[in-house]
């Protein structure tokens, strides 16, 4: 039975050689560790980690180019906002310098015809004026005549109260024709 | 110990003189030599238990360079598996544990972890069906590595005045408990962490060794006794099958637990404060 020899053997006593095959098994391992496991095992987390984070840089720069297009856009918008706005702004002023320039030359067209009316019935007034002067004066004399019973014709005098007369006539209507035009101007 | 042992021995010749049942003994420790010689006058025996070690060993180191063989950033099954548990010992314990400064012992705690893995699985591989860690010279070597480095390590970081000085008179102790805690400091850092890391190793797989065999030739048994034990083989041979389930739990916390503890110690050996 190998229980009776196992009575010499105290477990917690190994004897000297299971050390060194112990020693020497574990060296082995240890080596092998060392030497390939443990270098390549490393250079495997390097690499993947590399890869993780070369994502993570490669996203973030994504994200910055994104980010940067984005405010170029945006600015561009701006740019394009303002130059609108500009445009508008120009148009107004320059629709507003046309209206200006409208009511202008029509306030000179209205005061153009106006005045051409005036002048026109200032002529006409002159001329109705003219004519009754000539008829009135003979009326008169034909009237006076009437009246009198004979032709004053040849009469010296006659001729001077005629003219007379008719230079009363001629002071009554300036000044008639003065209020007329101060009239008109005030209007 | 070595009284009660021979005691245990003792009653199991005892009772194995007899026509019942033979229970396994320390004798499933110590098989057959199959081969011995001899160098610079120390004698190596070559048994299945040291054979098995080497089956471990092999199958780790073949297996580590299958795994690195063609290292890709999307790993392969072989590539997963070894990185995972390099990965476990690396992040979980050289790392996390081992503190800022750790990852340069990730290969060595790495070494360790499937050093010991690998020959605790050979607890509940079949035929082999024996850890070479239920031997204790084997426990006993690793620990013994590991208490060397951690003092070296300790020695080396806070050079040696600190790292003695503040094992004799930890800092922040009142004066007068020095005359309690120093010699539980010196017996813990120098004996007690060494020891219990080896004995818990070797004792954890020289037990469910035992509880395997126990329950694997105790089902044989009643199956061949011929009376109305045979009613409890079945029961027996389904312990064994439970056992083993229990025991693949025990052979990775083990290899896992003895790391972690080396990660601690070199952690304390690391930073000053305790």
């Amino acid at each position: 039975m190998n229980i009776l020899a196992a009575e010499s053997e105290n477990p917690l006593l190994p004897p000297l050689g299971e050390i060194i095959i112990g020693l020497i098994a574990f060296g082995i391992v240890l080596l092998v560790m060392f030497k390939f496991v443990a270098p390549r095992f490393e250079q495997v987390f390097r690499a993947r980690r590399e890869a993780i984070e070369g994502g993570i840089e490669r996203a973030e720069a994504m994200q910055a180019e994104a980010k940067e297009a984005l405010e170029q856009y945006r600015a561009q918008l701006a740019e394009a906002r303002s130059e609108a706005a500009q445009i508008r702004d120009q148009a107004r002023a320059e629709g507003q310098q046309i209206l200006e320039g409208l009511r202008v030359q029509a306030q000179e067209e209205s005061a153009r015809i106006v005045a051409r009316g005036e002048e026109q019935l200032a002529t006409a007034r002159q001329q109705v004026v003219n004519e009754l002067r000539g008829q009135i004066g003979t009326l008169a004399v034909q009237l006076a005549g009437q009246v009198v019973g004979e032709s004053l014709a040849e009469d010296a005098r006659r001729s001077g109260t005629v003219d007379r007369f008719l230079a009363e006539l001629d002071g009554m209507a300036a000044a008639g024709d003065g209020a007329v035009g101060a009239r008109k101007g005030s209007r | 110990m070595t009284s009660s042992a021979l005691a245990l021995g003792g009653v199991l010749a005892a009772e194995g003189s007899g026509d019942g049942f033979q229970a396994p003994g320390l004798g499933e420790f110590y098989p057959e030599v199959v081969a011995s010689f001899s160098v610079l006058g120390i004698d190596f025996e070559i048994t299945r238990i040291t054979i098995i070690l080497w089956i471990a060993t092999l199958a780790l180191v073949a297996f580590l360079i299958a795994a690195v063989r063609n290292p890709q950033m999307v790993p392969g099954k072989l590539q997963f598996v070894g990185e995972s548990g390099y990965s476990l010992v690396r992040d979980g314990i050289a790392r996390d544990v081992v503190g800022p400064k750790g990852l340069p012992f990730a290969p060595f705690l790495g070494a360790l972890f499937f050093f010991i893995l690998a020959n605790n699985l050979m607890a509940i591989v079949p035929l082999a069906q024996i850890s070479p860690m239920s031997k204790f010279a084997f426990p006993l070597v690793l620990a013994a590595i590991c208490w060397v480095m951690y003092i070296w390590i300790g020695i080396r970081e806070q050079g040696a005045g600190k790292y003695f000085k503040d094992i004799l008179f930890l800092p922040g102790v009142p004066k007068p408990m020095y005359i309690l805690v120093t010699p539980i400091e010196i017996l813990q850092n120098f004996v007690v962490r060494p020891f219990t890391l080896a004995v818990r190793l070797f004792a954890n797989m020289f037990a469910g060794h035992m509880l395997l065999v126990v329950f694997s030739l105790g089902a044989v048994y009643l199956f061949q006794v011929g009376n109305y034990s045979v009613v409890f083989g079945p029961i027996s041979a389904l312990m064994a099958i439970v056992m083993t389930f229990f025991e693949l739990l025990v052979i990775f916390l083990q290899a896992y637990v003895f790391t972690v503890l080396m990660g601690t110690y070199l952690n304390g050996s690391i930073e000053a404060e305790h």
